[in-house]
């Protein structure tokens, strides 16, 4: 079954304000599904809407099975989420962290982890690099090693799909670069797919395979990322000429070079 | 990564030796408990008549054995067992909702079931069978019913459960459930000297068969709480983590709040508000063991009986032959405690 994510006729409403108006989509095997769409577009609301948090309407399966059917820990196993931010209250370790994403492989109450845990972990380690500040409280990380270690529990977690909001909103450069390459990294591995909620265009063109594109609360238009984000569409959605603002940025660095 | 594995399992041992820690101190404050007072007992002779009443034998000095064993014994268990309630109970709630001032005393909980057990009083519940049991139920239920109702309105208010929210939530009920029970004393002239006395929070007339109650739900609600130890943990990270590594948030906060519940309604039952001993002891020892709650909820435990006990016999003996409400004793250490906490939180020192 290729097919991890279908969500039919998805609608979120607060009293009469309707945030999501019968959105549709799916995700597949290899795929990275690139959210996008202006502020109040209600991107943030559909990642909340399938993984469990706001009350919807629609229809929303996971491997072919709905998502209210789902014990929690099940459709962590299938499913893994990772918000945009963090505040940590108390000083956990890195490790501490890391290890609450095996929660969902766990047999027992009392049962102690087993190899596959440390397996898991170890790589999730290895990817993310956490290695030098394993042991460290993380109430004294900067944002990209809170973001770093966060990631580094949804690996450990070993979803099928991951569902990232805005996973790089308020990280310098370079770590966006690292978060988005590790990434698509974890993604190289069969059988998994990742949907992510981006602001940023240029991101969703450079690591995405298709779009979703929102336009207050309603799809204005989905399938791969080139035809999708189009000039005309995202004219239309984002009332400017998105296309002649990234060239004009562009054309600023094209200065810098020749001299 | 094999040699920071050895490193960890080290660590790891250390740690978890660091766990006898807690037992060992609450059984040495046990015994000194129990030797001093009133009439102080060496401590050679207090282990040995605990031991003689233990096994059975004869006591050789009767006099001794009966304040130790008959008089002193069942109010230092009493102690004990409250104090481990209430901070395994604090603890619990601090993980849960990410809020290192949560307490009974500060949710307004205490209060709440104050009112319960004042209700029971005023009105003369009783269960068939059971002179105190109806006490101890209507503190059971109105605790419970105060958390539902706190957490209910902070839920609504502000869903990330700021300090703030939450301890202004608490003070506004604590002040309303006061104001109720103020009235109910009022109108009650002939219960208004039990209540009263009750309500000061005294330990002077713990009997043996409070200890049992005590014991008995100690023994389901704090194994219900320290099973939960990996979910606090991750409730502690963050509410939305919880639900995003796969734990049923809906369940945990049910069995938490519903042993939280029964523990606090049962200590203030038997000992009255003692307060702030839910807040200081989880903290104190936070600082020793770390915020991990499959260490935390245990040693919390122990460090709270320790805790309780040494405060009661601060409360019989700094002033003898007057003796201190207890709750009077852990106030004055818990609201320097308090402030220290707020103050460094908010200086982020």
């Amino acid at each position: 079954m290729s097919e991890l994510l279908s969500v039919r006729d998805l609608t979120v409403s607060y009293g009469d304000l309707t945030i999501v108006d019968r959105v549709s989509f799916s995700l597949s095997a290899g795929e990275w599904l690139m959210v996008v769409g202006p502020n109040g577009a209600g991107k943030s609301t559909i990642v909340s809407a399938i993984s469990g948090g706001a009350p919807h309407r629609g229809r929303v399966s996971v491997l072919g099975r709905s998502l209210t059917s789902y014990k929690p820990s099940a459709l962590a196993r299938v499913m893994g989420v990772l918000a945009q931010r963090h505040n940590v209250g108390y000083a956990f370790t890195v490790e501490e962290v890391v290890r609450l994403g095996r929660y969902c492989h766990r047999r027992g109450v009392f049962a102690g982890s087993t190899s596959q845990d440390e397996a898991a972990i170890e790589r999730a380690v290895a990817m993310t690099g956490l290695e030098p500040i394993w042991r460290q409280s993380v109430l004294t990380l900067s944002g990209g090693e809170l973001q770093r270690t966060f990631l580094a529990q949804l690996f450990a977690q070993d979803p099928q799909a991951l569902i990232l909001d805005e996973p790089t909103n308020h990280l310098d450069l370079a770590y966006q670069e690292q978060v988005f390459d590790l990434i698509s990294q974890w993604l190289k591995e069969p059988g998994r797919a990742v949907l992510s909620v981006v602001h940023d265009l240029s991101l969703a063109r450079a690591y995405g395979s298709s779009a979703l594109l929102l336009d207050r609360g309603r799809s204005v238009g989905s399938g791969p990322v080139s035809d999708t984000l189009s000039r005309q569409r995202l004219s239309q959605v984002y009332e400017m000429d998105v296309y002649a603002w990234m060239e004009r940025m562009l054309s600023q660095w094209q200065e810098v070079v020749t001299l | 990564m094999a040699h920071a594995r050895q490193r960890r399992g080290e660590r790891g041992l250390a740690r978890w030796a660091g766990q006898l820690v807690f037992p060992a101190l609450a059984l040495v404050v046990m015994v000194v408990a129990v030797s001093l007072g009133s009439v102080s007992v060496p401590l050679g002779q207090t282990v040995e008549a605990l031991w003689r009443a233990a096994t059975g034998q004869p006591q050789p000095d009767r006099m001794i054995a009966s304040i130790i064993v008959s008089t002193r014994l069942p109010r230092v268990i009493c102690a004990a067992l409250i104090g481990a309630g209430l901070s395994v109970g604090g603890a619990a709630m601090q993980g849960l909702l990410k809020n290192p001032l949560a307490d009974g005393s500060t949710l307004g909980v205490s209060g709440g079931a104050a009112l319960g057990a004042v209700v029971a009083i005023a009105f003369g519940l009783t269960l068939p069978g059971l002179p105190f049991g109806s006490v101890m139920v209507m503190a059971m239920v109105f605790a419970f019913l105060s958390l539902v109702i706190i957490m209910g309105l902070a839920y609504r208010l502000d869903n990330s459960l700021s300090t703030n929210t939450i301890i202004l939530l608490g003070v506004i009920f604590s002040m309303f459930v006061s104001s109720i029970v103020s009235l109910l004393i009022t109108f009650s002239d002939d219960k208004i000297h039990s209540i009263t006395f009750w309500l000061m929070g005294s330990l002077a007339g713990a009997n043996l068969n409070q200890a049992l109650a005590l014991a008995g739900v100690l023994a389901v609600g704090a194994t219900a709480i320290v099973a939960c130890g990996r979910e606090l943990n991750a409730f502690a990270v963050g509410e939305d983590n919880a639900r995003q590594v796969g734990i049923d948030v809906r369940r945990i906060k049910v069995v938490v709040l519903v042993s939280v519940s029964a523990l606090i309604g049962v200590c203030v039952a038997v000992g009255g508000s003692i307060a702030f001993v839910g807040l200081v002891t989880p903290h104190m020892v936070r600082l020793l063991v770390g915020p991990n709650h499959r260490r935390l909820l245990p040693a919390s435990l122990f460090g709270g009986a320790a805790f309780l006990m040494l405060a009661d016999l601060v409360a019989r003996t700094v002033l003898s032959p007057r003796e201190l409400p207890i709750g009077v004793v852990t106030s004055f250490i818990g609201a320097i405690f308090f402030l220290t906490i707020f103050w460094r939180a908010r200086k982020g020192v």
